[in-house]
């Protein structure tokens, strides 16, 4: 295996639901992969098996066990703590001692820019500030590879930029990215490979350039049509 | 004046003339009560946050009968209790019948599965919800549990509150391990039978009173501490510059 995380013939069944079927994938170093789809394709499914959170009831997963991994959440969790504990919770789960880890969180605060409110409770922060506060904590972790479920879906567009500028720094920073996300022109922005899921399986698997210019999927599938049209984002 | 009216004032005298017998009574029961209360918060909690992260073979059947003792009579419980302290039963040899300490692990086997099937709830449910955020940050099924549990301390507080609440309450267990013995074992529930019983209603009603009053005292403590979880709850997802 070359790659981050591979994916072979993977299915996962939650009871009668198929909610992958087959999928074979592969992540490779500096990438930045979008999962695009309908609600309910199987986006954030995908995202779980490859970060590990969903064991697939059919096919295999192959890791690099040295890279160092991380999520972000459509809507983070945050503990009742200040926002600089919470990221050095995460550091001290990892096993980083605690006076060291409250410096790195520190640091992670103000790259997001939430120096500032270091002190507050995470729970009092707005939405934005909640994920450049979770982004604060992937970021601490120094992943190698971030996975985002549709980490923008829930702000306003200001904090969406804000998020968007702080995920193409993590790709500068050679962070492979893996996200979900329902919005075109963020994948445009953001992404080098696009994966098109649909009913759980992968239609298509481009290049960003080729999936909304020459792609022909718009011929095999309506709701594809409709999707990159974006009429179904 | 009728027995009820009388009675009533007889017993505020004994309460605001701080009577001896009934304050040594009213102390024993906040003791024996607190003393299970504490040691069922401390085996319950773990427990509970336990069974809300943990999936295992016959998980369901465990969680049935931990939901069943919920309803558990206390009157079996002081049975149970009675029957191994007593001379002939496996713990005898401890020789606590008839003792505080027989009330207290009445108490404590009462309360236990009450802290540990609403700890399972409480934590499950924010498990379900938010569990895998911590599983992606690499904590452990028992780090997970301690981790929301603590993140619910104050649901889990109400918990701890209704647990006194049922202990303080109960009549029937120390009734039966602990003998309702004047000075020594007798606690506010067991001494308004008696006493109701031998006709000294003063007496039972001032125990009563009391009784009501740590009850009431005990849902004044849950309803703060629920207005202070609103008042501090989850911000929802706000959009930026949003009002709210």
């Amino acid at each position: 295996m070359s790659g981050l995380v591979q994916l072979n013939a993977v299915g996962v069944r939650f009871g009668h639901v198929q909610a992958l079927d087959g999928v074979n994938l592969r992540v490779a170093a500096g990438e930045r992969l979008a999962l695009v789809g309908a609600n309910g394709s199987g986006k954030s499914t995908l995202l779980r098996v490859l970060h590990g959170l969903v064991s697939p009831t059919r096919g295999s997963v192959l890791r690099d066990s040295a890279a160092r991994q991380a999520m972000v959440f459509q809507r983070p969790h945050m503990l009742r703590l200040s926002a600089l504990n919470n990221v050095a919770l995460a550091l001290w789960i990892r096993g980083t001692e605690w006076k060291q880890a409250r410096q790195i969180a520190s640091l992670s605060l103000g790259r997001v820019g939430l120096g500032d409110a270091a002190s507050r409770n995470a729970r009092t922060l707005s939405g934005g500030q909640q994920q450049r506060l979770a982004l604060a904590r992937a970021w601490s972790l120094g992943p190698d590879l971030l996975f985002l479920d549709e980490p923008t879906s829930s702000l306003d567009p200001n904090a969406k930029r804000e998020v968007e500028a702080l995920m193409a720094e993590f790709a500068q920073g050679g962070t492979t990215l893996v996200f979900a996300s329902h919005n075109l022109g963020q994948v445009k922005r953001l992404a080098t490979r696009v994966v098109y899921l649909e009913q759980g399986r992968v239609l298509a698997d481009l290049p960003v350039h080729d999936f909304f210019n020459g792609s022909r999927l718009g011929e095999t599938s309506r709701e594809a049509d409709l999707f990159i049209k974006g009429e179904l984002a | 004046m009728n027995t009820f009216s009388e009675s009533a004032a007889t017993a505020l005298a004994l309460i605001t003339g701080f009577d001896p017998v009934l304050l040594s009574i009213v102390a024993r029961s906040l003791a024996v009560s607190a003393s299970a209360c504490i040691l069922a918060c401390a085996g319950g909690l773990v427990l509970g946050a336990w069974l809300g992260v943990a999936r295992f073979p016959g998980r369901g059947a465990l969680l049935t009968v931990l939901n069943t003792l919920l309803a558990l009579p206390s009157v079996v419980v002081g049975l149970v209790i009675y029957l191994l302290l007593s001379r002939s039963g496996p713990l005898g040899f401890l020789g606590w019948l008839f003792s505080f300490k027989a009330m207290v692990l009445a108490q404590t086997v009462l309360v236990l599965p009450v802290v540990a099937a609403l700890t399972r709830q409480v934590v499950e449910d924010v498990d379900r919800a938010h569990g895998e955020q911590l599983t992606s940050l690499g904590a452990g099924r028992l780090l997970r549990a301690m981790l929301l549990a603590w993140d619910e301390r104050y649901a889990l507080l109400t918990v701890v509150i209704a647990s006194f609440g049922r202990a303080i309450s109960e009549v029937g267990a120390v009734m039966i391990v602990g003998g309702n013995i004047d000075g020594f074992t007798r606690v506010m529930t067991t001494a308004i039978a008696l006493e109701t019983s031998k006709g000294d209603l003063p007496l039972a009603l001032a125990l009563g009173i009391v009784l009501l009053g740590v009850v009431l005292a005990l849902n004044a403590l849950i309803a703060a501490v629920r207005r202070w979880r609103i008042g501090g709850k989850d911000q929802p997802l706000l959009l930026e510059g949003a009002p709210g």
